[in-house]
C-alpha cells in the first residue's frame, strides 16, 4: 500500500523526522486559507500514489492565497496523469541550501534491506543509476542485524562532514520505519540541508506491506480514504484480486499466474482484457457469484471469460456460483467458460443443464480465449 | 531418484488440526507420501486419521524420524514455524502459507542462510515427484511419472502446463511450485541445478511471471550451468506498470521485472519461450524428440 506524501510525513512526524509545515486542502478554499497561515506564500503538491509530480506540473510555488487556489482548483478539477486527485498538500517555504537523496527498500533480490545515498539532489533516481552508479551510495543491511553505525557512516560519507550528524540521525529513524510499521520502502527525495544547517525530509515515500496490515490497523484504515473505480471498489470490499485494465474481456480465473496467462492468450486471440480478477484458491459458491456479478456489472465488458483449473477449487461449485449470479443480474453480453480439474466434469455437466442462453462452453484455454475475444470484437462492431 | 521430495520422504505437517492442513495431509498421504507425524501447539497425544500429533517439531522429529516438513500455519505465526523447522534439524521445509508478512520473510532468509535447510515457498502449492512422493497441493491426478522436471512460480500455472504436459504423454520427474511472493526460499536457479544433476530428468520447464530478476538471475545461471534443455515461459505481458497481479511479488516497478524482458533474457540463454502453456507443452515434445 503506498501512501500519500503528507501521510508518510505524519509517519516521519511520528518517529522524529523533521518535515515542514504542511497542511491538506481538499478545495480551493482550504488552499488559500492553508497559504494565508504559511505566511502568504506556499507550495502546493498534488497528493497522488505516483512519481514525476515535478515534472508534471503537480508541484507549484506560489507567492499568493489567490493562486494557491488556482492551483489546487486546477488538480483537483483535471487530476494528475489521468489520476484522479481528492487533495493536495499546501506547505511552507524553506531556505534549501543543498538537495539530497536517501532511501531503504526491501531488496527482493538479495533478501535484506538497502540503504541509498547520494548528494546530488532532486534527481530521478533511476536516470543516475543508470548513467553514474557510482554517485550513489549503497548498502546492505541484514535485517537479523538490523542498521549499525557503520552502515549509517558509509553512507553519509558523501555529505559535509558539519551536516552528517544530523542526516545520520534521520537515516536511523527512516530505518526504524521498516521495522516498527513494516514498510519495504521508505524514501526521501530531496532530503534537504537548510540554510541555518538543520536537514528536513522535504518529500516522503512510504509503502506499506499489505501482507503486515493486520499489524497495523491505523495504516489500514488510510486505504479508505483512495480514489478508486467502483468495479474496484465492489471488488475490494468482496476481497476478490481486481485490477482494472482498458479492455472489454472481462476475465475471471483461478490463481494470479493463470490469470496473467489469460489475460496474455486473449491479448494474442486479438483482444483486450477488461480487468484482472482472481478468484484464489477454494472459491466458494458465493465467492464465483459475487466475481460474476462485479465483471457483468462494468460497462467496458463486451464478454466475458471464465479460465479456471481446479485443484482446491471445486468445478462443480465454480458452476453454480455462475448460475447463482446470472439469477441474481442479467447477463447482456455472452460468458465463455472453461473448467477443468477438480470436478470439472460435474461442473460441466451442470452448466449443460441450466443450459443458459448466454453461457457458452469452451474445452481448453487457447479454444476459450479466442471464443472470447472473437465475442467481444463482434460485440464492439454492433 | 527424484529432486526434493521421493520416497525417502518422512513429513511431517505444522498445522496440520487445521481444515486445509488435515485435508492437504490426508490427501498426500492417499498418494503415497510417508507421512509421519503432525505439530498442533497443544494438541499432543491426539491424533489425525492415525497422524500422531506433537506440540513441537523437536518432539515430532525425535519421535518418529521426520526429515521434512510441510507448513499450513496462518501467515502471522508461519516465519515462526519456519524457524522451529529449521532449529529442529530439517532438511527440506516446504511452506504453503499465503500472506506472510515480507519484513518476518527477509529475517528467515537471513537465518537460512547460516543452517542445513532448504526451504520452498512460502505461498507455493509445494512439491510433487509423480508415483513417488507429494508433499503440497498440487492435484496428484493431473500427473504422470516421467523426465521433465518442471519449476513455477504461479501454482495454477504448474496444474495448466503440467496437465497439457500429460495429455501429450510428457511425464514429470519433479514439479516444484517456488511461489509468488518476493523474499522466497528456492528459486530457479537452486531448480534448475537440481535437474542438472539428477539423473531422471532429462529437460527442464520454467515458468516465470512479472516482477523481481529471478527470470534474469535464471537465464544467466543456465548459459555458465545448464546443459540440459529448457523450455520458458512467462506469464503478464499484459500486466500494467505499478499495479500488484494478484501475486504479492507479481508487479512491473518502472521499467523493471517485464514479461518481454524476461522472456528476451531467458530467449538470449537459449531457452526456447512458449507463448502460451499449450506452446510450451509443443515445444518439449519437440526437443524430447
Amino acid at each position: 500500500m503506498d501512501l500519500y506524501e503528507h501521510q508518510g510525513k505524519d509517519v516521519f512526524r511520528a518517529q522524529g523526522i523533521p518535515t515542514p509545515r504542511g497542511i491538506v486542502a481538499t478545495t480551493p478554499e482550504e488552499a488559500a486559507d492553508a497559504t494565508r497561515e504559511l505566511g502568504g506564500r506556499s507550495v502546493v503538491k498534488v497528493q497522488v500514489q505516483i512519481g514525476g509530480r515535478g515534472k508534471g506540473g503537480g508541484v507549484v510555488l506560489v507567492d499568493s492565497p489567490e493562486r494557491a487556489a488556482e492551483e489546487a482548483e486546477r488538480l483537483l478539477r483535471d487530476g494528475f496523469k489521468d489520476m484522479a486527485v481528492n487533495r493536495v498538500l499546501v506547505e511552507e517555504l524553506l531556505p534549501i541550501a543543498k538537495e539530497w537523496y536517501t532511501s531503504f527498500v526491501l531488496d527482493r533480490s538479495t533478501g535484506d534491506h538497502l540503504g541509498m545515498m547520494t548528494a546530488e539532489g532532486g534527481v530521478d533516481i533511476e536516470e543516475l543509476a543508470r548513467t553514474r552508479p557510482e554517485a550513489i551510495r549503497r548498502v546492505h543491511v541484514d535485517p537479523m542485524l538490523e542498521l549499525r553505525m557503520y552502515h549509517v557512516r558509509q553512507l553519509t560519507a558523501t555529505l559535509p562532514v558539519e551536516a552528517r550528524e544530523r542526516a545520520a540521525d534521520i537515516l536511523r529513524k527512516l530505518y526504524a520505519i521498516l521495522g516498527e510499521q513494516d514498510a519495504t520502502l521508505v524514501e526521501v527525495n530531496p532530503l534537504v540541508l537548510l540554510e541555518d544547517g538543520t536537514v528536513v525530509a522535504l518529500d516522503a515515500k512510504v509503502t506499506i506491506d499489505d501482507n503486515a496490515l493486520f499489524r497495523h490497523p491505523e495504516l489500514g484504515s488510510l486505504r479508505g480514504g483512495f480514489p478508486i473505480d467502483p468495479v474496484e471498489a465492489r471488488a475490494k470490499e468482496a476481497g476478490l484480486q481486481y485490477v482494472k485494465l482498458d479492455g472489454d474481456v472481462g476475465i475471471i480465473g483461478n490463481g494470479a499466474g493463470l490469470v496473467m496467462s489469460t489475460l496474455d492468450v486473449v491479448a494474442q486471440a486479438g483482444a483486450r482484457a477488461a480487468n484482472f480478477l482472481d478468484i484464489g484458491g477454494g472459491a466458494s459458491v458465493d465467492t464465483m457469484s459475487t466475481s460474476l456479478e462485479v465483471i457483468l456489472s462494468d460497462p467496458a465488458v463486451k464478454a466475458v471469460l471464465i479460465n479456471i483449473f481446479g485443484g482446491i477449487t471445486r468445478c462443480d461449485l465454480v458452476a453454480q456460483g455462475i448460475l447463482e449470479a446470472l439469477v441474481r443480474v442479467e447477463a447482456t453480453v455472452p460468458i465463455v467458460v472453461r473448467l477443468d480439474g477438480t470436478n470439472a466434469r460435474l461442473g460441466r455437466e451442470i452448466l449443460r443443464g441450466a443450459a443458459h442462453p448466454r453461457i457458452v462452453s469452451a474445452t481448453t484455454m487457447l479454444e476459450a480465449a479466442q471464443e472470447a475475444a472473437d465475442l467481444a470484437n463482434a460485440g464492439e462492431a454492433a | 531418484m527424484s529432486v526434493f521430495v521421493g520416497h525417502d520422504t518422512r513429513l511431517v505437517v505444522q498445522g496440520i488440526t487445521g481444515r486445509e492442513g488435515s485435508f492437504h495431509t490426508l490427501r498426500d498421504r492417499a498418494y503415497g507420501t510417508q507421512v509421519v507425524a503432525g505439530v498442533t501447539p497443544g494438541k499432543a497425544g491426539g491424533d489425525v486419521e492415525g497422524i500422531p500429533v506433537f506440540d513441537t517439531v523437536v518432539d515430532a522429529v525425535r519421535e518418529t524420524g521426520a526429515n521434512t516438513s510441510m507448513i499450513f500455519v496462518p501467515p502471522r505465526f508461519a516465519a515462526e514455524a519456519i524457524l522451529e523447522a529449521t532449529d529442529a534439524g530439517l532438511g527440506l521445509v516446504v511452506c504453503i502459507t499465503e500472506g506472510i508478512p515480507v519484513l518476518d520473510m527477509a529475517r528467515v532468509h537471513s537465518y537460512l542462510k547460516g543452517s542445513g535447510t532448504t526451504l520452498v515457498g512460502p505461498n507455493c502449492p509445494g512439491v510433487i515427484s509423480p508415483g513417488r512422493a507429494n508433499v503440497g497441493i498440487i492435484p496428484g491426478e493431473i500427473c504422470a511419472p516421467g523426465r521433465v522436471g518442471l519449476v513455477s512460480r504461479s501454482g495454477t500455472l504448474v496444474y495448466q502446463i503440467v496437465h497439457e504436459l500429460t495429455q501429450l504423454g510428457l511425464g514429470q520427474s519433479t514439479c516444484i511450485g517456488m511461489g509468488g511472493d518476493p523474499v522466497h526460499g528456492i528459486g530457479f536457479v537452486e531448480s534448475l541445478d537440481a535437474f542438472q544433476d539428477d539423473l531422471d530428468t532429462d529437460l527442464i520447464v520454467m515458468v516465470g511471471e512479472i516482477g523481481g530478476d529471478d527470470e534474469e538471475r535464471a537465464a544467466d545461471h543456465i548459459a555458465g550451468h545448464v546443459t540440459k534443455p529448457v523450455v520458458g515461459y512467462i506469464a503478464g505481458f499484459e500486466a500494467p506498470p505499478g499495479k500488484r497481479m494478484g501475486h504479492a511479488g507479481a508487479i512491473v516497478t518502472g521499467s523493471k521485472g517485464t514479461a518481454a524482458a524476461k522472456a528476451e533474457a531467458l530467449e538470449a540463454a537459449g531457452v526456447r519461450v512458449g507463448r502460451t502453456p499449450t506452446q510450451v507443452a509443443e515445444l518439449v515434445r519437440a526437443a524430447a524428440g
